[in-house]
């Protein structure tokens, strides 16, 4: 092969490469201009502190749904993180042989798992015995879909920590624990974090499985065992509705939600730069 | 008096690997005990053995006595936690807890160990970093971070660390290999003044610090103890081929 051509093809080969990865982030940059131009004019501060309007009269916000999300999402967090992360830890640092290697990949399996079957698991085991929709079975909900997210990334972060600084704990006559929780954990508490918080980016637009738990509510929370409003919910109640204005607010409520992913996205990202725990 | 250690036929195991091979050997109170030998003879997890750490590697497993003074380190009731408390270690890379300050990475082994006056953990500190030959350097820049130091100034932390919550042996597994002859003369130094107090351990493959540091030494090979005697006689006139022929470099 001559010079020209190796040359050549070394060219085609890279601009295809470019073109391939353009093409990743092309859809992204499509849905953000296109959720602006369709929704940017419904968001204002209205949207942000007011409940919905009866039909028929224009205008109201979502502001019940905003909360109903941080709300779920933080029930999620209560029971995804203490588990997601204890079991994380467990699984990098178990000298045990075999439980660690079925639970890691039941976890991936999990993960793959649509969401929708999370929705109908926790329909089944709380909303039917409660006989009611409610901000608990939602929440549960999403708690499954986090789990193995954080627990995944839990293991791979406390397995980056070298052992020398295990040993280095030991060495000091410190027990094991001590050395989990005051050596490894806090070596590997940037990745960890980032992990949480890809896992709350992940689940704060689910729709599916809030359908038949959360149900969706048009006024204020009221209690954890009551139905309760959900952004995504809500994206998708008024989208599929008659009225010109709902699809306007749908548009600026996905606006919203996107705009809160990558926000968080972000801040992890900013949060947790350079600080690596390899060595 | 000081501590000794006294190690009756040891044998040590990487899962079906026999490394120490039946080992006694004696680590004579306020002195320094060279372990030398080529890469892989077994001189590390010797030393590992006798602080109970090489256990925490998984599949790892020890065997025969190992007496710190009169006690058996290795006796059923015996707590391997309390044996590396009584028994510090300085590992080959200098490893301080990068989320810690230095302070804090001083203080570490006492306040897990539940001291909790500050006034207390500040005069140990005090002490254990002056005993290590890094006070001067540090003293200013105690709340920087301890990963913020020179490999020399890092390693002399990690000697402070092991210092700070007093044990009776210091075990060295090779503490130089990571650093420039300067930082490693530094260290040498404080090994002649630590033994004073101490017991020390000092694994190397650098002959020349065995002999510079220390009063008896020990040669293993393929896991076994070939050879042990004073570390002036050992280097002089050893009595086993296999001796000679590494300490004048034909193999190793």
């Amino acid at each position: 092969m001559t010079p020209t051509a190796r040359r050549r093809i070394d060219q085609a080969v890279s601009s295809l490469a470019a073109l391939s990865a353009m093409v990743v982030i092309a859809p992204l940059l499509m849905i953000f201009g296109f959720l602006i131009y369709q929704g940017a004019s419904a968001v204002n501060v209205d949207f942000f502190i007011h409940l919905p309007k009866p039909v028929g009269e224009t205008g109201g916000g979502v502001a019940n749904a905003i909360v109903g999300s941080l709300i779920m999402i933080g029930l999620a967090a209560c029971v995804a993180l203490p588990v997601g992360i204890l079991g994380g830890v467990y699984l990098a640092e178990s000298r045990e042989p075999r439980l660690p290697w079925v639970v890691r990949f039941l976890a991936d399996v999990l993960n793959g798992v649509p969401s929708i079957v999370f929705g109908i698991f926790a329909y089944t085991v709380v909303v039917l015995p409660m006989r009611r929709f409610s901000a608990f079975a939602g929440g549960l909900a999403l708690a499954f879909i986090m789990v193995p997210i954080i627990l995944r990334t839990t293991e791979e972060m406390v397995r980056l920590v070298p052992n020398a600084l295990r040993e280095a704990g030991f060495g000091i006559g410190l027990p094991q624990w001590k050395v989990t929780l005051h050596v490894v954990l806090p070596t590997a508490r940037a990745g960890i974090i980032t992990g949480v918080i890809v896992a709350i980016a992940r689940v704060a637009g689910e729709t599916a499985p809030l359908l038949f738990t959360a149900l969706g509510n048009r006024f204020w929370h009221q209690g954890f065992d009551q139905p309760i409003a959900a952004l995504p919910l809500q994206i998708y109640a008024y989208a599929i509705a008659p009225y010109d204005d709902w699809h306007r607010q749908a548009w600026a409520g996905a606006l919203v939600l996107i705009t809160l992913v990558f926000v968080t996205s972000l801040a992890a990202r900013l949060a947790t730069r350079g600080r690596t725990v390899a060595r | 008096m000081g501590d000794g250690i006294y190690v009756r036929r040891l044998k040590a195991w990487f899962g079906s690997a026999l490394v120490i091979k039946g080992v006694d050997l004696t680590v004579a109170p306020n002195a320094v005990t060279a372990i030398i030998g080529p890469s892989g003879c077994g001189k590390s997890t010797f030393v590992r053995c006798l602080n109970r750490m090489h256990e925490t590697v998984p599949t790892a497993r020890v065997e025969g006595e190992v007496f710190l003074n009169e006690e058996d380190l290795y006796a059923p009731g015996m707590d391997p936690v309390e044996v590396r408390r009584r028994i510090g270690m300085v590992f080959q890379k200098p490893n301080p807890f990068p989320t810690m300050s230095i302070f804090d990475n001083v203080a570490a082994g006492l306040r897990l160990a539940g001291v909790r006056r500050r006034a207390v953990l500040q005069e140990e500190v005090e002490r254990a970093l002056t005993h290590a030959a890094l006070w001067d350097e540090v003293k200013d820049d105690l709340d920087k971070s301890g990963v913020s130091l020179s490999g020399g100034q890092q390693q002399r932390l990690c000697i402070a660390r092991a210092l700070a919550v007093d044990p009776q042996i210091l075990l060295m597994d090779e503490p130089c290999s990571a650093l420039d002859p300067i930082a490693t003369a530094k260290i040498e130094e404080l090994i002649h003044a630590l033994k004073k107090e101490l017991t020390i351990a000092i694994v190397t493959h650098n002959m020349q610090q065995a002999a510079r540091v220390s009063e008896w030494t020990g040669f293993f090979l393929l896991g076994e103890l070939v050879e042990f005697g004073v570390t002036k006689e050992m280097f002089t006139t050893p009595h086993d081929q296999r001796t000679e022929d590494y300490i004048t470099g034909r193999f190793g």
